[in-house]
């Protein structure tokens, strides 16, 4: 299943979940949030919300701004 | 000396420091650190990026050692759909309903897009976020977005990162006269005096980074923005005396030598 996460294209296997994706990234939970195609996916749900065909995961955290 | 309880509240919470600081354009973390300790800020910004895995420390911590509040921004975005986004996407990262909203018309100016960002607002505030929008410094804008339930209104001293100070000060005057809000004053600050300026004309508070950040000693410069706004406000406190197109003595004008003609 080919997935893009922060842009970059990504091969996951089939029903691979928001949290093995966010895994690709990092291992911290904490102070990042996710959106699937521009929806957000609360932390709590990030195991059990499967990933579909073409998916658009943005992974973001807090950076130095304004 | 100075009135004992000064707090500024925004949305129900209270701070003593009027100094709200961003924290984009320092070259370290480490000297980031040291200017937001030398302000005594307790409320700061940060912006929310697509994670880097390679990136080695978090303006996150520093901002948790300092017991500093984090306020997220919703800077880069264009319209009022990315800003909503981001918001929704720095509540669940943060754990923080605070939003400060920037909703910006173009890279050229970064001036903020009135329209987008009352849009932005709105949703915001039906969403339950404590919002504090940026904003022109437009006294129309500011009443529209307190009535439509913002925590405060930003207006801009002059655009972002430009140092220019305050262009308007009649405009800002305006928008302290009608707020039931806090004014914060937001971009345009290059230097301590326009930080005193900013509360002498009656805002609330001042927001600033880049005046800090670029210094070439940003640790002193967050120092002097420290007084500034103190001074500032104090000023703002005591009443200034009205401007007069001509002197006025100080010393007394009876019981003088008689005057002397060689």
């Amino acid at each position: 299943m080919n997935v893009t996460i922060n842009g970059a294209a990504h091969e996951l296997p089939p029903g691979a979940t928001v949290a093995q994706a966010v895994r690709r990234l990092t291992e911290v939970r904490s102070g990042v949030a996710v959106a699937v195609n521009d929806e957000v996916v609360s932390r709590g749900a990030w195991d059990s919300t499967a990933l579909a065909e073409a998916d658009r995961v943005e992974v973001l955290t807090a950076v130095q701004g304004g | 000396m100075t009135n004992p309880v000064d707090d500024l509240i925004i949305g129900g919470e209270k701070f003593s420091s009027r100094l709200i600081m961003g924290t984009g354009g320092a070259p370290s973390l480490e000297i980031l650190d040291a200017a937001l300790a030398a302000s005594g800020t307790e409320l700061t910004t940060v912006a929310m990026r697509r994670l880097d895995p390679a990136a080695r420390g978090s303006v996150l911590d520093v901002l948790r050692r300092r017991g500093i509040k984090v306020l997220p921004n919703t800077a880069g975005c264009f319209t009022a759909g990315e800003a909503v986004l981001t918001a929704r996407l720095a509540r669940e990262a943060l754990e923080t309903d605070w939003v400060k909203l920037e909703v910006i018309a173009d890279e050229r100016t970064l001036l903020p897009d009135p329209i987008e960002t009352f849009d932005a607002a709105e949703r915001l505030v039906a969403d339950g976020f404590t919002v504090l929008p940026y904003i022109g410094d437009d006294p129309v804008l500011a009443r529209r977005l307190e009535q439509a339930g913002c925590a405060a209104v930003m207006p801009l001293g002059a655009p972002i990162g430009s140092g220019l100070g305050i262009r308007n000060p009649h405009n800002i005057e305006l928008i302290v006269e009608f707020a039931n809000v806090p004014v914060i004053l937001d971009a345009g600050i290059g230097t301590a005096s326009d930080a005193a300026l900013a509360m002498e004309l009656g805002c609330d508070a001042v927001l600033l980074a880049t005046a800090v950040t670029r210094a070439q000693r940003p640790d002193l410069m967050a120092q002097a923005m420290r007084s500034a706004v103190l001074a500032g406000r104090a000023a703002r406190m005591a009443g200034r005396i009205p401007r007069r197109r001509y002197a006025e003595a100080s010393s007394p004008s009876i019981d003088r030598p008689p005057a002397v003609h060689r």
